[in-house]
């Protein structure tokens, strides 16, 4: 078993910068033909810049994930691309600022789970709607550390990813007869610029942030990346239903001091 | 005899029916002084109230579309200007589609399920711990979940998507007011009889498949829930917190 990807089509949503941009870098890398998709449409073209100035191939194309329509057209022009969808990475999330159950707001409420579990809902149904109809495909959803454990301050982002991994799970079961596989990773801390957005440049912030690490180290999107691609390659083809931490240990870690 | 509850003022949302109905006569049985039954629907929330009255215990209906955070603000409000203080509560109020498969799941179905039942315990967890934090003596929360929040469940990705993250909330909130005295736990059922469930079971393929799945051959009884409730609601269980509580029967067993 291998984790050539050759002649298979990666869409990857949230392309444009983090973990999304190195899962599409190393899912072209593995000889995928990659979708880079993301709100950010100039982000999405830098992506697939820096895949076709590697020698792969990609292409770029705009998707709000809380758009059915958007994400619909993401998968059809796969298919119109590159001829086909045999994987997809749904990775799109946003955080939300830091704040107590009772004092998260109504619209940051709505608008993380709107993006981070209906976006991952709604790219699931399209592409497992595109897969069924053309012999399967695999399927790694962005969770999170957050999925598996609770964070203070992070009440909307740890119920986003939880869910994630209850679709991931649900459409494991419901898909593993039909050639499906669906999978999710569960990145602990990063070094992207939602880590950037989260600390606010607060070097204290950073600090705490990094107490939390059993190796005293974050971890890079390459770490997630390669993860994404081995559960989407053939070598893990009994693999699905999983939630993959990648986190350095974190979640394991929970509740015990450290001291670095 | 002592109760679990005794003289705690309890609310429960969903209370006209299924596992809220349960939840509201046990903590009556429990010595509850006074228990607000919530419910969308005043029929089933109004016969409730007559069936915990008629055990000689204190109750109060209040009609609450838990979606709606003013409504839900005021429900809590409601309870506190009745018995004057909210010690326990139980957000229970949920809904489920009827089976089918994820790709036959429309928008709006989806959203009617991610407003019902995890916003819901978002915007009651807000009000009730609002009031909480404004005396002491903390309080004790129990959010229904389900076995559907720890395993997938094929045929409901809206229910188990839903439920893993009211365990997100209730892990979260958890940690964040442990230091306030406010405990903030979740029940997951198994299949329970209840008006929930019975459109499914009309389905005799699912009936059966749900029945071969159940490790001691039936389903769980309301009350069955509602004991794990009270007592996670109750002082007997002071040290428990963030616990996503199976009651299932073996149904999920790790």
């Amino acid at each position: 078993m291998t984790t050539d990807l050759e002649g298979r089509v990666a869409l990857v949503t949230g392309a444009g910068s983090g973990i999304g941009q190195a899962s599409a870098a190393a899912l072209a890398r593995a000889g995928a033909a990659v979708v880079a998709a993301d709100l950010d449409h100039d982000g999405a073209r830098a992506t697939a810049d820096l895949i076709t100035g590697a020698g792969g191939t990609a292409a770029a194309v705009r998707c709000d994930v809380t758009d059915e329509g958007d994400v619909s057209a993401a998968v059809a022009f796969a298919v119109e691309q590159f001829g086909g969808l045999h994987v997809a990475h749904n990775n799109a999330g946003i955080g939300a600022p830091p704040a107590l159950t009772v004092d998260v707001l109504e619209a940051d409420f709505d608008r993380v789970l709107a993006v981070d579990l209906t976006g991952v809902f709604l790219c699931m149904k399209a592409e497992i709607t595109w897969m069924l109809e053309h012999g399967g495909g695999v399927i790694v959803n962005t969770s999170s550390g957050a999925g598996l454990i609770g964070y203070p301050t992070a009440g909307p982002y740890v119920a986003a990813k939880h869910g994630v991994i209850g679709l991931t799970k649900t459409a494991a079961l419901e898909y593993v007869r039909r050639n499906i596989r669906v999978n999710a990773v569960c990145p602990g801390t990063i070094e992207t610029p939602f880590i950037g957005d989260l600390v606010g440049g607060d070097d204290r912030a950073r600090a705490a942030l990094l107490r939390t690490q059993p190796g005293g180290a974050f971890g890079t999107p390459d770490d997630v990346a390669n993860a994404v691609v081995w559960l989407c390659s053939d070598a893990a083809s009994f693999v699905t239903g999983a939630a993959l931490t990648v986190d350095g240990g974190a979640v394991e870690a929970q509740g015990v001091l450290l001291d670095h | 005899m002592s109760g679990l509850v005794d003289d705690k003022v309890a609310l429960i949302t969903g209370a006209g029916s299924g596992i809220g109905r349960a939840s509201a006569l046990a903590f009556a049985r429990e010595g509850a002084r006074g228990v607000v039954v919530a419910d969308i629907d005043p029929d089933g929330g109004h016969e409730t109230v007559e069936l915990v009255r008629a055990t000689g215990a204190d109750a109060q209906f209040v009609a609450c579309d838990v979606t709606d955070a003013a409504q839900v603000d005021a429900m809590v409000a409601a309870t506190v200007g009745t018995y004057g203080r909210l010690d326990c509560a139980h957000n229970n109020a949920g809904i489920s589609l009827t089976p089918r498969g994820f790709t036959e799941v429309r928008l709006d179905q989806w959203q009617r399920v991610l407003h019902v039942n995890l916003k819901s315990v978002w915007l009651c967890l807000r009000a009730e711990i609002r009031h909480m934090l404004t005396r002491e003596g903390g309080g004790a929360i129990v959010n229904t979940a389900s076995a559907a929040g720890i395993i997938g469940t094929p045929g409901n990705p809206a229910y188990a998507a839903t439920k893993h993250a009211v365990l997100g909330l209730t892990k979260t909130a958890a940690l964040e007011y442990i230091r306030h005295d406010i405990r903030v736990n979740a029940v997951c059922p198994g299949v329970v009889r209840t008006p929930l469930v019975e459109p499914a079971l009309e389905i005799p393929e699912f009936a059966d498949r749900l029945l071969r799945v159940q490790p001691g051959g039936r389903l769980a009884e309301p009350d069955e829930v509602a004991q794990a409730v009270v007592w996670l609601a109750s002082d007997r269980a002071s040290f428990v917190s963030g616990e996503g509580m199976l009651v299932a029967a073996g149904a999920v067993a790790r």
